[in-house]
């Protein structure tokens, strides 16, 4: 995801605190606190102040001690809406028991970037949350020291309560909150911060704040919205990216029970080139507007539309491979970085890999379908939507109806799942030109079909490796020539090719390279963007290079990291980056290489050097190991699998080794998103693939999108290292590695490359 | 038309056709937003509910096939012994992600724990993998499977 699509909130001032970003001593990024993310400021419209304080922009305090904190970014289930008050509550050195967590109104002029991708909320967040919370004990002190006539300096808090220890007097936040909220905020640079070894709420594994009302089946989801004189809508877009609507029978769909209109929505300017930026899908369809979403599903299903599928309708996926096969053969349109002189090192090379690697388009599938409810009336727009962008939706539904951003309302609801998806908000867009032409407040919601077939899909790469491995075993170049999404230079969103891709920085010559083609269908960010297809085909081959080499993979990727070092990273999208630590780096490795008792267990390939699955008509088990630093997290890797006599492939157990710093703000919530996301990357690996023909994508329901289920997780044990280096995001950086260590536990035993996603049996099979 | 089904111990008439799926009935007539929508082919288990105290999917079920069969859904299971202790299970051990799945995932282990109170392993993969988690929380679903079974919860399939 390029910065620019989280910026731009149309009114400009999120871009500001991004370029306002600075370092803080030990690396990490900081954002400025002159920017007024934690000035005084009203309480969220929809929760008018009762009596008590606002002290901040995230805090609020009740007289009955209740302390309702705000979550300024979206919950997609990564925890962010309890590890975000966690940070808070730390530093007011708040009650926990009596804390409340309420979801933030949209308003980037207040809180600085609101939206979750990246795993940029923990890095971001840290320490300007910390300040905030710890400008409001100060206050709440301020408060206290003026009631009682002491000196601030003189005053102490626990849980919830300001002491004057000299004369033995106390008050409780409620009491003072009132009195609190009058008082000037300190200067956030200069807070005083706790110790962290005081920490008694972060580091603590406190369930997530709305799991009471999802055990319960509470309303909280987007799709659970229902405001007065609501409609619902069905929205058949065009299959085709760049197609466009001719005609449809909408006189007969209009007749049908329950239907109140259906209508052509034409695609508005989105403003950019077609390859770029978060307008993607926006595209010509139909509407049905109905009493219920079952009768305007119905209704939709008779419909017959006409669509000039534009210049896209002989694509297909087996025409990307044939395209991908000869582009391969010709000069690159882009070179990301050369280093040295790839060519005659290769040629120079006594040992030399060859190897072709390549991973499908990918559907997000979230489990809760895309939707929204909007309300548009009167110049003004009110939007109910489960989205991981609201700052940037708000701007775009305020240009595309011609309205000022002020008028644009998003109620941010729980997310059923992002992924990356909900960061684009043509759902929204759709459902606000939905709501207008049809005059009436109107819930729109994607079927299964239309979910997988109108995404924003993970570019398909393939990659054309070449290493050169000198006499000492040392691997001394590499190149890599992908071929994916895009126009001449331009390429897709998220069809990403870091100049710094491992080994890049580690070994003398390397050229990384790229080629593209148009795609049918729009791309954009999926759960570690780049990454979750990167570290399967750079992994993948630099196994097969150590193993041509006869040398154990973790050595062989010990060895391209060398001695412990930091190599400095120029700034990134959202400021200065903390540098590349390759001793953080070595730290995984040597870890995951200990807990998993990869030399003791003997399974991995080098181990049966010759011969690898060494039962060939039976079970066939092996362990592969992969290493992989993202999203500013370093991690190790190993996996242990068992194909069968059918070629059929079972994850036994996954080892993972993470180095995310610290502290762990939440070590439950951190667990668990570590957990998911390495089961997330073997379901991908296992059956995970997007098909296209006559440029229209043919998945249509999860019998042809098959997600990992119950029977297929495999078991996972996780460890963090506790460094001492400021904590960052947990959303994506597990999965991209683990894919990688199957596909090279599948070669340990089977003795058979996996060069291509997902995993094909009929590859593996002996029977 | 007019239908009266019994859910979580209720009479509730109704009026849909009787081929509108249990699921929107629950959902949009009934205003029971527990119950989920997540692939309309009972292909994901999100809006697992009980029929007669058997797990099915409202998404295909029509209004008109139900009659007099008792439902519960994620708002009542609750109520019963074992809905409570596989909910109190599900906050123990933080289960939850991004919680869309999970309503049916608790009715469907509640079926399960109903069927076969100690389950096995296998058990679990058998009775649960109608029900997808996008967020892959299946660690957890597991071992809160055991702990509402007053099983060790720990994972030891492979050593």
């Amino acid at each position: 995801m390029s910065a620019e699509q989280i910026r731009d909130d149309g009114a400009g001032v999120s871009r500001r605190s991004f370029l306002a970003a600075s370092t803080v001593a030990g690396g990490g990024l900081l954002l400025d606190l002159s920017f007024p993310t934690v000035a005084p400021a009203v309480a969220p419209a929809a929760h008018p102040a009762a009596a008590g304080g606002t002290i901040n922009a995230y805090i609020r305090i009740s007289p009955d001690d209740t302390v309702t904190i705000i979550c300024k970014n979206p919950e997609i289930g990564q925890g962010i809406k309890t590890s975000f008050p966690q940070i808070i509550a730390e530093e007011l050195d708040a009650d926990w028991k009596n804390v409340r967590t309420e979801m933030a109104v949209i308003d980037q002029a207040k809180y600085g970037a609101q939206f979750a991708g990246g795993s940029f909320s923990i890095p971001m967040n840290y320490d300007p949350l910390r300040r905030a919370g710890a400008a409001g004990r100060q206050m709440l002190m301020t408060a206290a020291a003026k009631t009682w006539g002491v000196p601030v300096s003189e005053c102490s808090t626990t849980a919830s309560v300001v002491h004057h220890q000299k004369s033995g007097r106390s008050l409780k936040y409620g009491e003072l909150a009132t009195k609190a909220a009058a008082v000037a905020p300190p200067d956030l640079k200069t807070v005083a911060l706790k110790d962290p070894k005081d920490f008694r709420i972060i580091g603590q594994p406190i369930g997530g704040v709305d799991s009471p009302l999802i055990v319960t089946g509470k309303p909280i989801f987007g799709i659970d919205t229902t405001v007065p004189g609501m409609r619902y809508a069905v929205f058949e877009k065009c299959p085709v990216h760049g197609g466009k609507f001719v005609s449809a029978n909408l006189d007969e769909v209009k007749k049908m029970p329950g239907v109140r209109d259906a209508f052509v929505v034409n695609a508005p300017d989105a403003g950019e080139g077609p390859y770029v930026g978060m307008q993607m899908g926006l595209l010509d369809g139909v509407a049905v507007v109905a009493d219920s979403w079952w009768q305007a599903n119905k209704a939709a299903e008779k419909l017959q539309i006409k669509w000039d599928k534009g210049p896209h309708a002989d694509h297909s996926t087996a025409g990307y491979a044939r395209q991908a096969e000869e582009l391969s053969k010709k000069d690159p349109v882009k070179i990301v970085r050369s280093d040295g002189d790839h060519k005659k090192a290769f040629a120079e090379a006594p040992l030399k890999v060859e190897a072709n690697y390549h991973y499908p388009d990918l559907s997000h599938a979230a489990l809760e379908p895309m939707n929204c409810t909007a309300d548009v009336r009167d110049g003004k727009v009110e939007i109910w939507a489960p989205t991981q962008n609201p700052g940037a939706g708000r701007g775009m539904v305020a240009k595309v109806l011609g309205i000022p951003p002020e008028a644009v309302t998003i109620h941010v609801t729980r997310c059923g799942g992002g992924f990356g998806r909900r960061l684009a908000s043509d759902f929204v867009i759709q459902s606000v030109l939905i709501s207008k032409q049809a005059g009436a407040p109107v819930k729109l919601l994607y079927d299964r079909r239309q979910d997988l077939q109108h995404d924003m899909y993970r570019p398909a790469g393939y990659h054309h490796f070449s290493a050169g491995v000198d006499k000492d075993g040392k691997l001394v170049t590499l190149r890599d020539h992908l071929v994916t999404y895009g126009i001449g230079d331009k390429f897709n969103d998220s069809a990403t090719f870091s100049p710094n891709e491992y080994p890049a920085r580690l070994i003398p010559n390397i050229e990384l390279a790229m080629s593209s083609m148009p795609f049918a269908q729009p791309t954009g960010p999926m759960r570690a963007p780049g990454s979750n297809g990167l570290a399967y085909a750079f992994q993948g081959f630099l196994d097969e290079v150590a193993f041509a080499a006869k040398q154990d993979p973790i050595d062989f990727n010990l060895s391209i990291l060398g001695e412990p070092r930091v190599i400095t990273v120029p700034p990134g999208p959202f400021g200065p980056m903390p540098p590349y630590d390759t001793g953080r780096f070595r730290g995984v490795i040597e870890a995951v290489r200990e807990k998993s008792g990869w030399q003791k267990a003997g399974l991995h390939a080098l181990a049966r050097q010759g011969t690898p699955g060494k039962t060939p008509s039976g079970p066939r088990t092996g362990m592969g190991f992969a290493c992989y630093y993202c999203h500013l997290g370093y991690f190790a890797e190993v996996v242990k699998a068992t194909v069968d006599a059918q070629g059929s492939v079972r994850v036994d157990k996954i080892w993972v080794v993470a180095d995310v710093g610290s502290p762990i703000v939440n070590p439950s919530g951190a667990l668990n998103q570590v957990q998911g996301g390495v089961l997330d990357g073997t379901g991908q690996a296992l059956g995970l693939a997007v098909n296209i023909a006559g440029g229209q994508v043919t998945n249509t329901n999860f019998h042809e999108f098959p997600l990992l289920r119950m029977s297929q997780a495999g078991q996972v044990e996780v460890h963090f290292l506790p460094t001492n280096f400021p904590p960052t995001g947990l959303g994506e950086p597990a999965l991209p590695p683990v894919i990688a260590a199957l596909a090279n536990a599948v070669f340990a035993a089977t003795g058979k490359r996996v060069r291509k996603l997902p995993i094909n049996p009929a590859d593996l099979k002996t029977a | 038309m007019s239908y009266t089904i019994k859910v979580n111990g209720t009479a509730r008439t109704v009026e849909a056709d009787g081929d509108t799926p249990l699921l929107w009935v629950l959902r949009d007539v009934l205003d029971m937003k527990g119950t989920k929508f997540g692939c309309g082919l009972a292909l994901c288990g999100c809006c697992t509910v009980h029929l007669d105290g058997a797990p099915i999917r409202a998404c295909v079920t029509p209004l008109a096939a139900i009659g007099n069969r008792e439902i519960t859904t994620i708002e009542g299971i609750g109520e019963t012994p074992t809905g409570k202790k596989v909910q109190e299970a599900w906050l123990a051990l933080d289960v939850m992600q991004c919680g869309y799945c999970q309503a049916g995932q608790i009715m469907s282990a509640t079926a399960l724990l109903n069927q076969k109170p100690k389950p096995t392993d296998q058990d679990i993969d058998n009775a649960m993998s109608g029900n997808i988690c996008r967020c892959a929380t299946y660690t957890r679903i597991r071992a809160a499977i055991k702990q509402a079974a007053d099983l060790p919860t720990a994972d030891t399939r492979e050593a």
